[in-house]
């Protein structure tokens, strides 16, 4: 296999913090070649250096066999470099022919432009990579894993050679996943070398041929994918063993905290009863929209059911809003941190003191000793990585926002916490942080409903499992009655033998 | 990388305010150059009471603003109010604090509609303040017939023009006024609210944030601040007039804007738009030392303002 990318000795310092120090990294023609390493490591630093985005400071970056000099993003498009990112950069309200044809539309002889021929090229690059849409349709009627599709279809007809994909999957269903990966394969077969950036090990061995493994802005190691071992990466990833990479500890459980008999939502989900006692975890299984997370927005008040009961602490609930779930002893870490959880124009502190502020304050006065107290406990407790409590909480890495959302809600001081895939794209050690915390919490007697599509999370830190499918409740396992095989069969549907 | 965020100190307020005070120190050293009196203290009572009157109105503006809404109906309020009092006392030979209670309680009604109908239908507060615009002003000219009514009343006309010591009454109310603000701002749960709803309504909500009380109260607050301002207008103009306010509305969006608060919520100090609105008032009282005409001003005016944005804007982005 031809070499197309190589990036030698690659070094670069922002200020005093060393991000990259003689990052060697090569690409071959037609292969996917991982990016694996903890938030901050500086995977996102050699891409952008990649990109053209940041100049490095040392090293050089050979495409074909040729040094590019790569000053600005336009070099990198025309060294043939793409890049995906996580977000999402179409336009909502344009067609999928006019998006992948923005910025160099076609014109006719006139000069106007000529929609037809748009439409009509693009449909062909769809068919060409099976991709199964109209490139007639709005950007906007599409699911966003086909939106992803389309960034890449987009990317790709500026005849990519290189492209990178910055965790493509973090916000995909299972079936848009498998259509991505077929999609790679594509392109695989077309000669374009791609690197992948995933924290998701599962996806590393479904999809990759090598692994480069990156710690404190320097390239460990690279290795062949087939051959790794899922400890050792973790172990070159984070530069200790994690041996006891789940932490949980078994206990009898106290009273029934909530229970939920028979709720149901039209279109959401029906005929929902479950049980959480203090001290246990529950962990709800399912593929992303099997009504998961509407259950617990509904359970949490922010929702509203058509039928069915809840009863929390033995009341039956009225509540009409999440103030009144809250005053009741609840909490609820949402799924999106950024959208539904943070305040980001705000600091550390004061996102930590949002939902208990009421005890806080008197005659509507905050009490500033009691906040700078609570939070610094919390900043201890979680060992949350910040500057300063006056620091915005957007300049903070994805897992030390995760672990100050946390704080949030367990300054409330719950006796049920809902946490909605709380490791989501955050760092292996960030994870296994949050993990000791949630052992802690229902040590001390708090109820956990743990929401979550990785299915070693569940396996491994639940008590009782629930698979939702299609908004049913299809599967209720024991304690050590589950593994993550029977799981995923309950989840897709695969396994009918009840 | 590591940016904080601290609202209140001495230290925190010029960090922040960096860019506007710099922008304040060169417009005052042309100024001194080309103006004699521009400096004696004189010309500074002028230009603080000048610009007293767009701190009440952006005061409230702030509030909406880091709400991440707009009040575009405090121009029209402003109006309003001062003839509901005016009219109160002239028309109806009301007791003057009876009258000014009436006036600025006519103002609040107008925030707390535009707060329901904000919160209640989550309508876009620019198409229900800008409702709200045209009707308070319509209000003003039919209840006067469109012409200015005449009010000499010393304790009502007192209120404008009278002195503690030696500033004018005006300067005085806006200092209160600011403390007020940045307190409700900084240290009470109410203002932790207006930061968090503006900067992230979902958040705000699933932290059990009550959004639509908050709506109501900031709006009318707004509403509230801006009748303050027209009847210390109404009594330093010793009428109530049915055309006055036009355009304060975007003096005071102005002034919240120059002093960094974000229109699109969350970001913002008191602080800030206290040097907003100074920035705006030492503008237009140096053109107007410099004999420049008014329809020249309003050239410069808005020159001035764009570049001391772009300004502004550059020096942030050096910092990220």
């Amino acid at each position: 296999m031809e070499t197309i990318l190589q990036m030698k000795g690659i070094t670069k310092t922002f200020g005093n913090t060393r991000a990259l120090y003689n990052i060697s990294f090569d690409l071959n023609a037609g292969e996917i070649h991982a990016l694996l390493g903890e938030n901050g490591a500086g995977k996102s630093t050699l891409i952008k250096v990649l990109g053209g985005i940041h100049k490095p400071d040392e090293g050089e970056i050979w495409v074909n066999g040729k040094v590019a000099n790569i000053g600005c993003v336009a070099d990198a498009r025309k060294e043939g470099i793409g890049i995906i990112h996580q977000e999402i950069f179409l336009v909502q309200n344009l067609t999928i022919a006019e998006n992948i044809f923005l910025g160099r539309e076609l014109r006719n002889k006139k000069g106007y432009i000529d929609y037809k021929r748009e439409v009509e090229t693009a449909q062909k690059m769809l068919d060409n990579l099976h991709i199964n849409l109209d490139a007639a349709s709005l950007v906007k009627d599409l699911a966003i894993g086909q939106q992803q599709l389309i960034e890449i279809v987009k990317a790709v007809s500026f005849d990519v050679k290189i492209l990178v994909l910055d965790e493509p999957t973090s916000s995909l269903s299972d079936e848009e996943v498998t259509s991505l990966f077929e999609l790679m394969g594509r392109l695989k077969e077309k000669n374009v070398g791609m690197i992948y950036i995933s924290h998701r090990f599962d996806e590393l061995y479904k999809v990759t041929d090598r692994i480069t493994i990156m710690r404190d802005g320097e390239s460990v190691a690279t290795v062949e994918t087939a051959a790794a071992k899922q400890d050792e990466l973790v172990k070159l990833m984070v530069g200790r063993s994690m041996e006891s990479f789940y932490v949980k500890d078994y206990k009898e459980p106290g009273e029934v905290i909530l229970r939920v008999s028979e709720l149901s939502k039209k279109g959401y989900f029906e005929d929902i009863s479950f049980e959480v006692r203090a001290g246990e975890i529950v962990g709800f299984s399912g593929l992303v929209g099997a009504g998961r997370s509407e259950i617990m927005r509904t359970v949490f008040g922010d929702m509203r059911s058509d039928q069915g009961e809840i009863f929390f602490k033995g009341k039956k609930s009225a509540w009409k809003n999440t103030r009144d779930a809250i005053h009741a002893g609840l909490g609820m870490v949402p799924e999106d941190r950024k959208k539904l959880g943070l305040v980001l124009s705000s600091s550390v502190s004061y996102n930590i003191c949002l939902a208990c502020i009421k005890n806080l304050t008197k005659f509507e006065i905050i009490n500033r000793k009691k906040s700078v107290g609570i939070v610094e406990q919390a900043i201890k407790d979680f060992s949350i990585k910040t500057a300063s409590i006056d620091t915005l909480v957007s300049s903070l890495s994805g897992g030390n926002q995760q672990k100050v959302l946390l704080s949030k809600w367990i300054a409330t001081n719950p006796s049920l916490l809902i946490l909605d895939e709380p490791t989501r794209g955050i760092d292996v050690g960030a994870k296994q942080e949050i993990y000791r915390i949630m052992n802690e919490l229902v040590c001390r007697g708090m109820a956990i409903i743990l929401i979550s599509s990785e299915l070693p999370e569940i396996v491994n830190m639940s008590d009782v499992v629930y698979v939702v499918r299609n908004g049913k409740i299809v599967k209720r396992f024991e304690r050590d009655s589950f593994d993550q095989e029977n799981i995923m069969a309950y989840a897709t549907g695969g396994s009918m033998n009840e | 990388m590591n940016k904080s965020i601290k609202r209140s100190g001495l230290v925190n307020i010029i960090k922040t305010n960096l860019g506007m005070i710099s922008i304040l120190f060169v417009m005052c050293i042309l100024l001194s150059c080309l103006s004699d009196v521009f400096l004696s203290s004189n010309n500074f009572i002028t230009l603080f009471r000048q610009i007293s009157n767009n701190i009440y109105i952006a005061l409230g503006m702030a509030l909406v603003i880091i709400l991440g809404g707009i009040d575009l109906s405090v121009g029209s309020i402003v109006a309003m109010s001062g003839i509901i009092s005016v009219s109160s006392i002239a028309n109806l030979g009301m007791p003057v604090p009876l009258a000014v209670l009436f006036g600025i309680a006519g103002g609040m009604l107008c925030g707390l509609i535009n707060g329901f109908l904000i919160a209640r239908f989550k309508v876009p507060p620019f198409i229900i303040t800008l409702a709200m615009m045209n009707i308070a002003r319509g209000i003003s000219y039919l209840w006067t017939n469109a012409r200015s009514i005449r009010i000499v009343n010393e304790s009502f006309n007192a209120i404008g023009t009278g002195y503690i010591g030696a500033l004018p009454l005006p300067i005085v109310y806006s200092i209160v006024l600011i403390a007020i603000f940045s307190f409700l701002l900084n240290k009470t749960r109410f203002g932790t609210y207006v930061y968090a709803i503006g900067g992230n309504r979902e958040a705000a909500r699933l932290s059990g944030i009550p959004i639509k009380k908050v709506t109501i109260a900031v709006h009318t607050i707004s509403a509230t601040m801006a009748a303050f301002a027209g009847v210390v207008l109404a009594a330093r103009m010793y009428s109530g007039q049915p055309s006055v306010g036009e355009g304060y509305e975007m003096d005071a969006i102005t002034a919240c804007v120059l002093g960094g608060i974000s229109m699109s919520g969350g970001v913002g100090s008191i602080s800030g738009l206290f040097f907003g609105a100074v920035v705006i008032g030492v503008i237009s009282n140096g053109l107007n030392l410099c004999n420049v005409s008014s329809y020249w001003q309003l050239v410069v005016k808005g020159i001035i303002v764009a570049i001391a944005i772009i300004f502004d804007k550059l020096k942030n982005r050096q910092g990220d």
